[in-house]
This record gives structure tokens, sequence and C-alpha cells, in this order.
């Protein structure tokens, strides 16, 4: 066994929140340099400019990208072999949470009892976590500060297991459609197929965390993901919906088995203020 | 090329703007997103003194980052439009002139920002930074308590932003679609006449 004590673990947290509010990752700005190079209509590149110039002025003044700075999810990846100790590790996320968004000036936007009191509950937690354990003796941590804007217009739908990859496209495409310019095109559409109803959506937020761009490895899951770029863009939206021909940077698809009398698919977007950040222990 | 607009709108500028014109706005505008919306309502409905006055201003849907020391904002980007539908034609009724935010509006809206002959502008969504630089000054004028979401006076330069609604009935998101959209690419796809319809909230 290997022992990690949450202080590290919630520095670590801090820190890529910080990180990741301010500096946009490389891949996100080389998708969005590709597409100020490839789109056609003149406003959709003055959008794309001013993305590009914001993503410089964060970093340089350190000043957030967006307001936005989200519901803090968190994903980890705990080995077998690690034992957290001097606390639980839910607390650890939370408090490196709280640290980073006090200490990093940025917007707390988490508030309690969503359909009555909504207060807000000061530091931005609790965090939305996802464990998963791996073999091994290390810890990994994702930060996703996932702001209201593109989460908001996620999608879940079970399909007749008949409806099959058109049936797919058809969801996706009403989905990006219909979020129309508020979920911050040019987007990373991230697209969950199988499993059960909650695990399907937990299958599209994770391949929103794969690099912009990368492919799934399954080749048919990844002629999946250039067909649905390819009808994607065609809807014309464009960088916020004013027209062009860059509405989404990236589809990814991540796929699980499912029963027999099911198709589910869910849709959730990640804007192009695709804040991923991660390390590990 | 950018329409350079000193604030507060007047109707012969508002005239002048068409959905797609990219302008620089100057001068003073407000923020309310959805809690200062609804007391303003609020207080409307009670027939009490608006905190400041409406008439022939700009409000901007914002809640910025709180402000590092020594500086006058945090990142101050817009917020999705479509959660303040409810609010808008009734302070355009009230001599409210133009809006920003992000994503489009609906039918009732548009239909109100061309009755009222107002203007509503995007500002691109997810650049905080950017037009966090632009506010010379910002200062709370009411609502203390929502934080956040506190009523603001800004003084805004060169502020940059797209009509969308302009008071001719036209609609830059509608148009951009029907220009750039290849329906030959969309496979059995049937695409939406209607855009910016979408059922639920809207965030940032």
């Amino acid at each position: 066994m290997r022992d990690i004590h949450i202080d590290q673990i919630s520095e670590t947290v801090a820190r890529l929140f910080i990180d990741a509010a301010h500096n946009l990752p490389d891949d996100v700005v080389a998708a969005l340099e590709r597409a100020r190079d490839s789109e056609e209509s003149p406003l959709g590149r003055q959008v794309l400019e001013e993305i590009l110039e914001n993503a410089k002025l964060a970093s340089a003044e350190m000043i957030p990208l967006c307001q936005d700075t989200g519901t803090s999810v968190v994903f980890v990846e705990l080995g077998q072999e690690v034992h957290v100790v001097g606390g639980t590790l839910e607390d650890a996320v939370n408090r490196g949470v709280a640290k980073g968004y006090t200490e990093g000036y940025l917007r707390k936007s988490m508030v309690t009892q969503p359909f009555s009191a909504r207060k807000n509950t000061g530091d931005n937690t609790p965090a939305v976590i996802h464990l998963e354990l791996v073999p091994g003796d290390r810890l990994r941590i994702k930060t996703m500060p996932k702001g209201g804007g593109c989460e908001n217009m996620s999608r879940m739908t079970i399909l007749l297991p008949g409806q099959g990859r058109e049936g797919i496209a058809n969801f996706v495409l009403r989905a990006v459609e219909e979020a129309s310019g508020n979920p911050c095109p040019p987007l990373v559409v991230g697209v969950g197929i199988g499993g059960s109803a909650e695990y399907c959506m937990a299958l599209a937020k994770k391949a929103i965390t794969r690099r912009v761009g990368s492919s799934n490895p399954d080749a048919e899951n990844a002629d999946l993901e250039r067909d649905l770029l390819e009808k994607v863009n065609a809807l014309g939206l464009g960088p916020q919906a004013v027209g062009g021909t860059n509405t989404a940077l990236a589809v990814h698809v991540e796929t699980f088995p499912t029963h027999i009398t099911a198709l589910p698919v869910a849709v959730n977007m990640q804007c192009h203020s695709a804040r991923i950040k991660e390390a590990e222990l | 090329m950018s329409i350079d607009i000193r604030l507060p709108l007047t109707d012969q500028t508002i005239e002048k703007l068409h959905a797609g014109d990219h302008v620089r706005l100057t001068g003073v505008i407000y923020t309310a997103r959805d809690a200062a919306h609804k007391r303003i309502i609020e207080a409307l409905d009670k027939g009490e003194s608006l905190p400041f006055d409406i008439r022939g201003q700009v409000v901007y849907y914002v809640g910025p980052t709180p402000a590092r020391p020594g500086r006058v904002i945090g990142a101050a980007g817009p917020t999705t439009s479509m959660r303040l539908n409810p609010y808008t034609p009734r302070l355009l009724e009230h001599g409210l002139k133009g809006a920003i935010g992000k994503g489009g509006r609906d039918r009732t809206v548009r239909e109100a920002f061309k009755k009222h002959k107002a203007v509503y502008f995007l500002a691109v969504g997810g650049t905080g930074a950017l037009l966090s630089k632009r506010v010379k000054s910002a200062e709370v004028v009411a609502y203390d308590d929502l934080g956040t979401e506190a009523v603001r006076r800004l003084e805004v330069e060169d502020f940059p932003a797209v009509v969308v609604n302009d008071m001719y009935g036209d609609d830059l998101l509608e148009q951009g679609k029907a220009r750039y959209q290849q329906r030959d690419r969309l496979g059995s796809y049937v695409p939406v006449e209607e855009n910016a319809e979408g059922s639920n909230g809207g965030g940032s």
C-alpha cells in the first residue's frame, strides 16, 4: 500500500481548478485556431478571434477565462494500492475546491436545496465526484469547472434498439440545434451510448474529458464521431450561433453494452472554454 | 468593421442598427440577471421606484467573478439570455432600450424588441477576461445581498458586441443558420424551423 495524505489531494485539487479557470489547455487552443482558419463566416471568424484573444489575456493577466467557473466536477481514478490517510477522499476534494475557489477569486455558483432555499454555499462546494477504482498505486485527478450554459443543454433519451445509428445522429443533431447559442459553441459534444440511463450520461460526460479531437480507439465509434462532427457542423449554427461552419470542435463518443430492450443515448455539451486539467499523485 | 456606439442608445442610433452588425459600446450599462430581474419586476408590480432609471438604458446579463485586489471587476462575460425571457418584455415596456447576453431570444421577446424599438446584443460567451478589460468602473447600485447577482453600474469602453435582434424584427441567429446550413449533409435529420426555443434553463 502507498499512503497519500489528504492535504496533498486538497492542494492538487485547488491548484488544478485555479489553473483550469485561467489557462486553456493546448489541445483546445489548437482546435480553436484550426476553427478560426477554416471558418467561412466573417462574423464567425471575428467571434473565434475574440475567444483566442480572451485565452491569451486570461493567462497573462490571471483573469478567469469565463465568469462561470462552474460546478466543480472532479474525476478521481484511485489505484487499489493507495491508502488515503488523514481523512476521507471526499473531504479532501471538497477542501481543495473551497481553497481553490476562495484563493483563486473564482465565482462560487453552488446553491443549496435546488427547488427552494437555493442559498449560495459560499465556497463552491460540494464538488461532484466521480470515483473509479483502478489497478496500481497512483491517484489520478481530473478537474472540470463545468459551466451552466453548456451543462443545462444536456439531453438523454432511450431510443428503440432498431433506431440504431441514424436515430442516434438525429437525436444529437436535435440537441445541438435546439441548444443554439446557449452552450457557447464551438462545442465539444460528448455522446454516451448504452449502459443504463444514469451510466449513459456519465459516459457522455467522460467523453468530453478526452483531449479535444482525439478519436475513440474503436474503429466503428471513431467513424461515428467523424460522421457526427460533419453533420453537426452542417447545421450551420457556427461560433456562438451567429452562423458559420464551426459549430463543434469535436464530437466524442463513449459506448457501453446495454440491455436487449434499449438504446440509451445521452448528450453532454462542453462549451469552447473546455477547461480540464489533470494531475497524478 | 465595427460601429462605435455612445450610450445611452438614442432612437436615431437604434434605427441604424441591423442584425449582424458588430459594434463597440462606450458609456454606462447596468448588470442584472435572474435574481435582480425578479426583484425589479416585483418592484414594478408594487409600483415602487426602481434602483436605477431604466428608461433609455442597456442591461447586461452578467455575474462576474470576484475582482482581485486593485482590479475594477473580475471576469465578466454574458450569461444565457433565454432565462431572462419572462422578464424582458416588461422592462422594455418601461423604457429599456437594449440588452446584452448570449444565445437567442424567443419569439415573444423578439417581438417586444421590435415593438419598443430596442436592440438585443450578443457578447461572445466565454470571453470574460477580454470583456472585463473593457469595463472601466464598476459600482454596486442595488441588491448588494445578491453578491455576484447584484445590480452594478458599469462604465464600459469599446465593449464588443453583435446585434442579434434589431428594431426591424430581424434575427441574426436565424439568418446565420439559414445561410450556412447544409441540408444535404444532414442525413435524415429534419431541422427545427424555430431557432432558440429550447425548453430548459441556460446558464453561465
